[in-house]
């Protein structure tokens, strides 16, 4: 099973009928610390909210001194109602409960996982599939209509922005980036000269960045054959990684971790082929003026 | 609070782009408030797991969602396979809006609501 199709549990704070107040501190310290490691938390204040489910397990934690909270334990999703009791000396130890919980449960771990990954604003896309394209690692596929769809996000490079340079529309949102418009601020005619400009870059660099990587391939190795310097091949992939970091803002760490040039380029005719089949199923299909515009 | 409304603050825990002084403010304000209130620990994360706690979200009449850019909360939700409409949301962007700002339209509605309400029941 995929990590992200793991069940998860919910942290409910409760605060209503048949148990006593907790004070605003008190709910801010539970609920602050539940966040920061990573739960999904319900503040409720009536019964009639705890939206039973048949499948999220829920921790409901409430002063209850030792009472049930009748309609909260019974009925279908029973099994996934678990009450527990506010630790007033001290709210920091909600996380605790609930890790232990989380652990009984075997459901999904937050702290495995920094969520990075690509947003697609179909407003702006016009399914042109050069993301399809240019991704190495199989984070994008194309849907049963061949629009494309962020399908892999935890395949996805951590810091890495890169596809969202080569996206011709400004498409393509990393919300935790730390400037616009890839973060999702509003795009404005700047942006949009600004990103037709980068995707010269393509041309810059010779076709696209693997071209790009594929001539500085053979070139350093024409001149490692007649010079035969380490050192010299050491130099030309860190001069072509700090060119690729300056101009689309790839990690240092995510280059660091390519594999060799070959297999780049063996990823990088998958990826475009990837990128070819599904612009050609849009071409064969009926709503073809739809799709694939750009 | 307006009928059917819910608040969702998502707390962005896993990147330090949201001011944390901002995050703060606001969270207070909500325990403060006495409203029930959603908070996530990060709504990238959710959306990238399709959570139905955000299908459950996406069809409250009156949403209103303390997080970051609008465009980004619309088009999570919509790589969750949960669009929202709209017209039904409102976005509070805690990464470019100062906490008083955000505290002040979010939790006072319900007193601008009071005092312009009329005494007598809905308008028909």
């Amino acid at each position: 099973m995929n990590r992200l199709e793991q069940k998860t549990v919910k942290v409910v704070v409760y605060d209503g009928e048949g148990s006593q107040s907790i004070s605003a501190e008190e709910s801010y310290e539970a609920i602050s610390g539940l966040l920061n490691n990573g739960f999904t938390v319900a503040r409720i204040t009536s019964k009639s909210e705890l939206g039973i489910s048949n499948t999220t397990p829920q921790l409901v934690l409430g002063k209850f001194d030792g009472k049930q909270l009748n309609g909260a334990e019974s009925g279908a999703g029973a099994s996934t109602v678990r009450l527990s009791e506010f630790p007033s000396s001290d709210p920091n130890t909600v996380s605790e409960i609930a890790e232990q919980y989380r652990q009984e449960q075997d459901a999904f771990d937050h702290s495995s996982w920094k969520p990075w990954f690509p947003v697609i604003d179909y407003d702006r896309c016009t399914n042109c599939m050069q993301c399809l394209s240019f991704c190495l690692f199989g984070v994008y596929g194309v849907d049963d209509e061949q629009q494309i769809q962020v399908q892999n996000q935890d395949s996805c490079k951590t810091n890495c922005p890169a596809c969202s340079r080569v996206c011709p529309e400004v498409a393509i949102l990393f919300p935790k980036y730390k400037a616009g418009p890839i973060n999702g601020a509003p795009v404005s005619q700047d942006d949009l000269d600004r990103e037709k400009m980068k995707v010269d870059i393509s041309s810059l660099l010779g076709g696209d960045v693997y071209s790009m990587l594929r001539n500085r391939s053979v070139q350093a190795q024409s001149r490692f054959s007649k010079e035969r310097s380490s050192d010299k091949a050491l130099n030309e992939r860190k001069k072509c990684l700090d060119k690729l970091k300056q101009d689309i803002d790839i990690p240092a760490e995510v280059l660091m971790s390519l594999p060799s040039s070959d297999e780049i380029l063996e990823k990088a005719e998958q990826a475009k082929l990837r990128g070819e089949e599904a612009l050609a199923a849009i071409r064969n299909s009926p709503n073809s003026s739809k799709l694939g515009s750009s | 609070m307006a009928e059917n409304e819910r608040i969702l603050y998502c707390n962005c825990t896993y990147a330090k782009v949201v001011p944390e002084a901002t995050k703060r403010e606001v969270l207070k304000a909500l325990c403060s408030s006495g409203r029930p209130f959603n908070a996530v620990a990060d709504l990238c994360e959710m959306s990238a797991r399709k959570d139905k706690t955000l299908g459950e979200l996406a069809e409250v009449e009156n949403l209103k969602v303390v997080a970051c850019f609008p465009r980004a909360v619309h088009w999570l939700f919509s790589g969750s396979g949960f669009p929202l409409e709209k017209k039904q949301v409102q976005v509070f962007n805690m990464r470019e809006k100062p906490a008083g700002e955000i505290i002040s339209d979010l939790l006072e509605t319900e007193l601008q609501e009071a005092d312009s309400a009329p005494a007598t029941g809905p308008a028909s």
